[in-house]
This record gives C-alpha cells, structure tokens and sequence, in this order.
C-alpha cells in the first residue's frame, strides 16, 4: 500500500513488472532453445551438403537467412554459383 | 574435503571480482584455507582488488605451461595467513588456458586448499568455460536489472550442462549472490525486487550485497570490502554469505548503512 502511495505522489508508474514479464516471456523462449543445435547453421549445413552433391559451389557462398515477423516469418537461401558452373557427375549419384 | 567454488555472472560489471575477494577473505578469517584464483586471462584484475598487484611474478598460465611451479606463482595474502592468490596472465591471451592444464591445476590446489574460489572472465568463452568446469558449487552474482537476470539464466543453463560434474550426471550447488541491491528503489517498484530475481532463476539465495560506496572505496585501496571495513553494510552480507557457504544458517536480511548524524543532516544517501 505504502509503495502504491508514493507511486502516486511521485507520479511515475512502476517499471519493475514491466521487466519482470518481459525477462519471464523471453526467458521461457530461450530456454525451450536450450541444447537444441543452432537451427540455421543446421539447415545451412544440410543444404550445402544438398546442392555440393550436384553442383561445385564455393561453401561460403551460401547464405542462410531468416526473419521472424509477427504472423510470418521466412526462410531466405542465398547460393551464390561460380561462372560457368558445371553439373558434376556425381558417382554417388 | 577441498570445495571449488566458481564465481560466474556471464554479464561484466556485476561484482565477480568483488565477490570472490569479499567471500575469499571472509572464508579465511574464519579459518578456512583459500585460494582465490584469477580466471580472465589479459584482463587479470584480482591482483588489484586483492591489493597484490605489485607482487605478481609468476601466473596461471606459467603454472599450466610448466615455466613455473605452482608454489612460484601462489601469492600469499599480507592480512590473512589463509588467504592466497593465483593471478591470471596480463600478456597471454585466453587460448592459452587448456582442459587438462587447468584440470591438473585444480587436482593440485584441491590437495593445499578448503577452498578454491575461481573468479570467471565475464561471457560465455573459453575463459568462463574453464572457471565452471571443475567446479563443485557456484555463485551467480546478479544485478536487479533485466541483462543481468537473463545472463545469469544463460550461465545456469551452463553450469547444468559444460561442467564436469554435470557430465557425470551429478549437480554443481548454485548459489544466487544479489549485488548493487537498492531496498528503497525495490520498495517503489523501481527496480526488480528478490522474490522477482528468485522467481525467475529458480535458485537458492546466498546473499544480497546492497549497493554501497564502500564497495568502490574498498577496491580503490586494494582490500577485500569485507577487510577494509568489516562493520559495513556490504562486508557484513559477505561475512553471512560465505557462512552460508560454510553451512551455517544465516538469516537472511539486507543489512543497510548506519548513517552518522553528520550524513542525517546533510542529506546523503548511499551511492
């Protein structure tokens, strides 16, 4: 009550709660990530390992991106293919 | 039986260094053998806190690498007998420090020492993976601010995961340690409050150091908070943090100033 009160009369609202939901929400995210592999590089790798199969590609040419948007989010692969790029004939087909 | 005790935060500034010297020489007045042992490898700052700054020859690095031995590089407290130092290296980067220099390092302190308390560089890098990795409990300084709270959980999720004893399937004992706490601020909502801080991180409370200027005038001269003036607020919360360490029961309160007549009258707060 009493901390109320000065609340009021100093005339400011109290940013503690705020912190205090805002690190709760956040905190529940990043732990649900915990100990899983970094998604992106996962799937960089994997794609890498797709397309080197067929075609011979520079591994730092490939750009994995993703953005998070309120109701969307989106994946964006960026490969990047030498001039006069070759399909390999692969063995392993 | 020989305790390492790493003192961690993931965020930088929130008193790790402060922290282990206060607990460091808190732990040894009252009888416990300690060595307090820098782990922020080129940024080394306990010597400094410790007041020892001037009499560090040999160092961690020079231990690990076998240019010394480690009775060499131990600095040996001037105030307390039971207090020792093992410094970082000022000139090597943190590559230098391996996972078996440093797990022979420790197997070696554990038979000379009660107490290992290793004080870890701030992030999440080599150099903080290798203070938390032989550890057998650990504090987690804390600040009531929201960076602070969440690097905090960022490190416990690691102790429960990188250490040795995690490994082995055991638990390392975690200790929550509240610095720069400000009751007042708290009373009016304007900052995080304890019960806040413990909610969120689901760890027990060791202690709560409030924010104080003797913390800063105690570093400035080179003494653990809890040597340069045992009767203030912050080093009377060491003192019970590190006899809760010990396993007393300690209750838990926020100890404040005592304000002269002189600081009554004119006004001044702490910090």
């Amino acid at each position: 009550m009493s901390a109320s009160l000065l609340r009021f009369f100093s005339g400011r609202t109290a940013s503690a709660p705020v912190a205090r939901e805002r690190l709760q929400i956040l905190l529940a995210h990043e732990r649900s990530l915990r100990g899983q592999p970094d998604l992106l590089e996962l799937l960089r790798e994997e794609i890498l390992a797709v397309v080197a199969r067929h075609v011979e590609l520079d591994p730092d040419k490939v750009i994995v991106k993703m953005e998070r948007g309120e109701t969307v989010s989106t994946l964006e692969v960026d490969i990047e293919l030498p001039s006069g790029c070759q399909r390999m004939i692969a063995a392993a087909g | 039986m020989a305790k390492v005790l790493v003192v961690t935060s993931g965020k930088g500034g929130v008193g790790k260094t402060t922290s282990t010297a206060a607990l460091g020489a808190s732990l040894a007045q009252n009888g416990e053998k300690v060595v307090v042992v820098d782990f922020d490898v080129g940024l080394r700052n306990l010597d400094l806190v410790m007041g020892a700054e001037r009499r560090v020859v040999f160092d961690l690095i020079n231990v690990v690498q076998g240019v010394a031995k480690l009775s060499q590089a131990l600095i040996r407290d001037k105030r307390l007998e039971n207090l020792w130092l093992l410094p970082a290296s000022q000139t090597r980067d943190k590559d230098a420090l391996t996972d078996e220099g440093v797990g022979s390092i420790i197997a070696d302190l554990r038979t000379r020492f009660d107490w290992i308390i290793c004080d870890s560089p701030a992030g999440i890098e080599r150099g903080a993976t290798l203070a938390m990795r032989y550890a057998d409990e650990a504090v987690i300084v804390t600040n009531p601010e929201v960076s602070s709270v969440r690097d905090s959980d960022r490190i416990i999720g690691m102790l429960d995961s990188k250490t040795v004893k995690a490994e082995k399937g055991e638990q390392v004992k975690k200790h929550v340690l509240i610095t720069r706490y400000d009751t007042a601020r708290a009373a009016r909502g304007e900052m995080l409050t304890i019960e806040d801080i413990l909610e969120i991180l689901a760890t027990p409370l060791l202690g709560i150091i409030p924010e104080s200027q003797d913390v800063l005038r105690a570093s400035n001269v080179g003494s653990p908070v809890t040597l340069n003036n045992a009767a203030s607020a912050p080093a009377r919360a060491y003192t019970d943090a590190a006899r809760r360490l010990m396993g007393e029961t300690v209750t838990m309160l926020v100890p404040t100033e005592r304000k002269g007549l002189m600081d009554r009258l004119l006004g001044r707060r702490a910090a």
